[in-house]
């Protein structure tokens, strides 16, 4: 039955006539789903199997609503139903249903021609927020904490709720204007759905195609989408993969940087930590 | 029958769902509500505004957790993952019964995210009593295994549904949440006596009580939680009191969702069958 449920529907979103072995759809679930005097066997299992795409697709259509903005309605549609056949749910949560389009997207550049670049970015800025909704908040990092730890040696953990992107386009406002616009993401429920909820997506234009560095984080529970400088971004990075401080900072060796580089370090990192991004230390 | 083991010995009243949509509203102006159910998978994150508006919602109000993700009756083992962060979120609320579903939605370690309808066998009965012992168990909170409403029956089920209810929480010694709405929705999908169902289940086992409004199609009724509760349903959860006595009840609204008002009005109807059926006891 899970298969039935969970393969693809056939076009006009009605269950596929034959099944994979090429025998009638029909025969397989009169083999054990009982008739009643007004649905068949074929149509009872149609319910369930309209009613798992229904969720799902309408589950991603609001976690990816900028990827749909800028494919337009049928081809989003189209890799939207490819991706979730290939990577169906393997999580009790419909909140980590998109956690593998990157890597999809990555593989399948021809769901996203001739806009595969801007389509990556925009998938992952809209994990990335997904990220920055729920993931744990640690307590910040207080400056005791780094008593006694030798300043050059010291590895600063990044809050798990902060990702760091490289982007070739710049779609931080366009996102932030689409996600402002757009009503709440589903949350799970018990209940079915009669229909899906199809809304038709004007087509995005125009965004500037400029390499950018982007923080997508939560402050005081709202999503916030922080650009950053060229070493902004090199150094948070290296931190985020372990890197010492001093290993960090060497990193920003031969990058531009205007002003005194003591002082612009340390305005930056003054407001990270008061924006709380550092939780506490690597051992 | 107020208090019972399965219930964790309290009398909640009448409660509602607890809904984005509304929580401007409660968080603002702290109307009086006996309880709230919320659904678990929707606080399972590790932080962020959900567990937020929790702790907000939890300084003020009683909350009862209800999940839809268990999946008592897929063949695989329980996550422990899954059930440690449903501990977690078990000692945030102090929820003092928690509720999932019999149903199955999960094989191979794919989700289907539906409440799939089981096949009625003593097989399915056994596999699943044990899940729901296991989960017990490793959350220390009393279970109560929920009626799904569904669309399909299986040609090898060897009893009624109600039957097997009885099966499963008799083989798990667990409490019953019965969703009169769902049996409705399942008695005219199947062509069964929805009094039969509510007559059939051991009233000493109910440790909640779900109403609901559903969709009507030409060739089946779907549950989609989006309309008041019809007077048959009322009917039959008239019946489920006269039998279990005063018990926890919950209004689900889960789509196209109005104010919080009209949702809180349509949950405490419940009321007037409850003094309906505790005066002709009293008669009695």
């Amino acid at each position: 039955m899970a298969r039935a449920v969970m393969r693809p529907l056939g076009r006009g979103d009605v269950m596929q006539r034959k099944w994979i072995d090429g025998r009638p759809t029909k025969q397989i679930a009169e083999s054990f789903i009982k008739p009643n005097d007004r649905l068949t066997s074929f149509e009872r299992l149609e319910i369930y199997n309209r009613q798992y795409w229904f969720r799902i697709r309408d589950c991603f259509y609001e976690d990816y609503r900028g990827l749909r903005a800028i494919l337009g309605d049928q081809k989003f549609e189209r890799l939207a139903d490819e991706y979730l056949s290939k990577y169906p749910s393997r999580s009790y949560t419909l909140r980590n249903l998109g956690s593998r389009l990157v890597k999809f997207l990555q593989a399948e550049p021809r769901w996203t021609k001739p806009k595969t670049k801007l389509a990556l970015d925009l998938a992952r800025l809209e994990w990335a927020h997904i990220e920055a909704f729920d993931n744990a908040a640690k307590p910040a990092l207080k400056l005791e904490d780094l008593a006694g730890v030798e300043a050059a040696k010291i590895r600063l953990k990044l809050q798990p709720h902060l990702t760091l992107l490289t982007l070739e386009n710049v779609v931080d406002d366009f996102l932030i204007t689409l996600k402002k616009n757009s009503g709440l993401r589903s949350e799970a429920s018990n209940a079915m759905e009669q229909t899906q909820r199809r809304k038709k997506t004007k087509l995005a234009h125009g965004l500037k195609r400029q390499k950018n560095f982007l923080a997508v984080h939560r402050y005081e529970d709202g999503i916030y989408y922080k650009q950053l400088e060229r070493g902004q971004f090199v150094l948070l990075s290296a931190m985020q993969s372990g890197a010492t401080l001093e290993k960090a900072v060497a990193k920003l060796v031969g990058l531009k940087i205007s002003g005194d580089l003591g002082a612009t370090v340390g305005k930056w990192f003054a407001n990270w930590a008061a924006l709380g991004w550092f939780c506490g230390l690597e051992k | 029958m107020p208090a019972n083991p399965f219930n964790g010995f309290t009398d909640y009243g009448i409660g509602i769902g607890l809904r984005v949509p509304h929580y401007e509203h409660i968080l603002s102006q702290k109307p009086t509500v006996d309880w709230f159910e919320i659904i678990s998978e929707n606080f399972m994150g590790d932080g962020g505004r959900p567990l937020k508006v929790l702790d907000q919602i939890l300084e003020q109000y009683r909350v009862v957790q209800h999940g839809v993700s268990m999946y008592f009756g897929s063949s695989e083992k329980l996550n422990r993952d899954h059930l440690k962060k449903i501990k977690r979120l078990v000692k945030r609320t102090k929820t003092p019964w928690l509720s999932d579903h019999l149903c199955w939605g999960s094989v191979d370690g794919r989700y289907t995210h539906d409440l799939l309808p089981m096949p009625y066998t003593f097989a399915a009965a056994k596999v699943t009593a044990q899940r729901i012992r296991e989960a017990r168990d490793f959350l220390e909170v009393p279970i109560g295994v929920e009626n799904v409403s569904s669309y399909a029956e299986f040609h090898v089920s060897e009893m009624t549904e109600w039957e097997f209810l009885n099966e499963v929480v008799e083989r798990a010694d667990c409490g019953i949440l019965l969703d009169v709405n769902n049996i409705y929705v399942s008695s005219k999908n199947h062509n069964f006596n929805p009094l039969d169902y509510v007559n059939g289940v051991p009233a000493d086992r109910v440790a909640q009580i779900h109403i609901a409004g559903h969709s009507k199609f030409q060739k089946y009724i779907l549950d989609t939680h989006d309309h008041p509760v019809i007077d048959p349903v009322w009917k039959l959860y008239e019946r489920a009191i006269q039998r279990t006595g005063r018990t926890a009840t919950l209004l689900e609204w889960d789509d196209r969702i109005p104010s919080f008002d009209e949702v809180h009005g349509e949950a405490l109807k419940a009321n007037q069958f409850l003094k309906r059926v505790e005066s002709a006891k009293t008669k009695a």
